[in-house]
């Protein structure tokens, strides 16, 4: 019977030769990730209720990045029983280095072909690199690390094709708002969604990452991309072994629920309105728009590919009066790595308000909030009333270069203004 | 069991039913708080029993389950809605509440009294002689929400094994 790519990760998982869409089985685990604010704090009281430890440390990895600097009481609190668990429990863990979903791949815990469970909902990232991986809460992860074992519905498979090539000034994050305002929050439907084509095959690892991040945002369980040669260098690179990924391909003949195609050659830079990334739309149709903050940060949108993005804008170009940019970078080492190269000398000179590299504004638990009325421009996935700070703020979402533009601009501005001329 | 319905649009999201700035606290702050941003008189007004019917993608967004848990703690009953993100839904089943899916809610007002049968899949609206078809939840997940949740039946899996050997 021919085959998904997620169904073959699954059969795989489940100790199969092939699986059927909708059916249900028990899969191991081979990664279980979780964080500092849906992990220990939270799963420990469950394990000790159960009276058991993890099926296996060697398989858990933790990552603190929610609460971090911590800056609160609570979320100074909450860390020093993350590091505490990370001890005791001898489970690899990254501490204030970045967020979770750029901190995995880059430290090669990610290999293409895993069957993955994240504790975050932006778990779906880790489909960049061909791993089935997919956000679960706190309990089922409790579940998870007491077993080793999650049931799942076998998903049907949505194949979002891209062909042709993006225009400058036009991003993976562009594609993801596109694809929310075309197919719905719920698109997905909690189905696979793989992304393929001559667009796709060109982006780098971080782009791609940024597509299978915001399959969250279509409502997917993941968001796959068959694994190739550019996969297996950067796994390689982080350290980990490619293995065996030639086979890890939908075969032709397997069956697709849905197959949609778009020309990336005519797509624009895209923006979302309040408060719904569905709310898409091309930046050239974007009304008149005033921003008090633009933002770039969080695993969507401040990765070392975003940063260099949004440098290129930047460069010897000054804030419109008024405006704030702050910048929160995806990881330390896609920072170190920036710095290294003069991009966060580029957010400095233009002024800049360099953040901790965390989840930030963009989760909103730490004491750095969106004021009231406030109007921001960010280069994260989601703009949910009051998720970014105070419910009256108002959250656009762009590509970090799109973010960039409006920063120098003082509203919301078509980066393609801004390519390829000096300041 | 039979409760007062609390209508509710597309697209609640997690930030409503948990929002991010009482994430840091504990479950009771983040009760007092849900969905505060659509309904400000929720979490001061709901009672043991009730009912929560909403239209797409009700639980969308992040993997907190404290969304779950805090509509499980204020006593909802069960959720109806047209369809479930993901993540939402297998939280709640894991956290023992009963959620539902509907092809049609339409005739469900707000304030309505409702007796739902899980067992039947039936939500029956006396005051207005209706009785609304839910799609029934598939047999092991009505297996979970029996046990009481994720943990209550690790416990009985842990106590056969253990038993057993």
């Amino acid at each position: 019977m021919p085959q998904t790519l997620a169904q073959k990760i699954i059969a795989r998982a489940a100790g199969r030769e092939t699986v059927r869409p909708g059916e249900v089985v028990t899969a191991r685990v081979d990664l279980a990730m979780i964080h500092d604010s849906g992990g220990p704090r939270r799963v420990e009281p469950i394990l000790r209720e159960l009276g058991v430890g993890l099926f296996d440390p060697a398989k858990v990895v933790l990552i603190s990045d929610h609460f971090v600097p911590g800056d609160t009481e609570e979320g100074a609190r909450i860390l020093a029983l993350t590091r505490d668990w990370a001890r005791e429990k001898g489970v690899a863990f990254h501490d204030g280095e970045g967020i979770c979903h750029v901190v995995l791949p880059e430290r090669g815990h990610l290999r293409p072909g895993m069957f993955v469970v994240g504790g975050d909902s932006h778990s779906p990232t880790g489909g960049a690199f061909g791993a089935y991986m997919f956000g679960i809460g706190a309990t089922e992860m409790a579940g998870v690390l007491a077993t080793g074992e999650i049931w799942i519905r076998v998903p049907e498979t949505i194949l979002i094709e891209w062909t042709g090539t993006l225009s400058p000034g036009v991003m993976a994050k562009d594609i993801m708002l596109a694809l929310c305002g075309r197919l719905g929050m719920d698109g997905g439907r909690y189905q696979a969604v793989e992304y393929t084509g001559s667009a796709i095959a060109a982006l780098d690892m971080q782009e791609r990452m940024t597509l299978s991040n915001m399959a969250a945002e279509l409502g997917a369980q993941t968001g796959l991309i068959a694994p190739d040669e550019v996969t297996a260098a950067h796994v390689t690179a982080a350290g980990g072994d490619p293995g065996d990924w030639q086979g890890l391909r939908s075969d032709p003949d397997a069956t697709l629920v849905e197959h949609h195609r778009f020309d990336a050659a005519t797509l624009a830079p895209q923006v979302a309105a309040p408060h719904s990334p569905a709310n898409a739309m091309p930046v050239t149709e974007a009304p008149e728009t005033a921003i008090d903050i633009a933002y770039i940060g969080a695993c969507t949108g401040a990765k070392y590919t975003d940063l260099k993005a949004a440098a290129d804008i930047l460069r010897e170009r000054k804030l419109a009066p008024g405006v704030t940019l702050a910048v929160a970078p995806a990881s330390r080492r896609d920072q170190d790595r920036a710095a290294a190269e003069g991009i966060m000398g580029v957010f400095e000179g233009a002024g800049a308000r360099i953040l901790p590299t965390a989840c930030g504004i963009c989760a909103g638990y730490g004491a750095d909030r969106l004021a009231p009325g406030t109007t921001c421009l960010s280069s994260t996935a989601r703009n949910f009333r009051g998720r970014m700070g105070d419910p009256s703020a108002r959250v656009w979402l762009a590509s970090p270069m799109t973010v960039a533009a409006s920063a120098i601009a003082g509203r919301i501005a078509d980066p393609r203004e801004f390519l390829g001329q000096a300041a | 069991m039979t409760g007062r319905i609390f209508l509710l649009g597309d697209d609640i999201d997690t930030d409503q039913l948990a929002p991010g700035q009482y994430m840091r606290g504990g479950i009771e702050a983040i009760m007092a708080h849900c969905l505060e941003a659509v309904r400000p008189d929720f979490a001061s007004s709901v009672r043991p029993g009730d009912i929560l019917v909403a239209g797409r993608n009700f639980g969308l967004g992040s993997s907190r389950e404290q969304a779950a848990e805090a509509l499980k703690r204020l006593g909802i009953a069960a959720v109806i809605a047209r369809s479930f993100a993901g993540i939402f839904y297998r939280n709640a089943i894991n956290l023992g509440l009963p959620v539902l899916t509907a092809p049609s809610l339409d005739g469900v007002q707000d304030g309505d009294m409702a007796e739902l049968d899980l067992d039947a899949a039936t939500l029956s609206l006396p005051e207005r002689g209706l009785t609304l078809q839910l799609d029934p939840l598939p047999g092991n997940l009505r297996a979970l929400i029996a046990d009481g949740g994720l943990v209550a039946h690790l416990k009985k899996r842990f106590a056969r094994e253990t038993g057993g050997s």
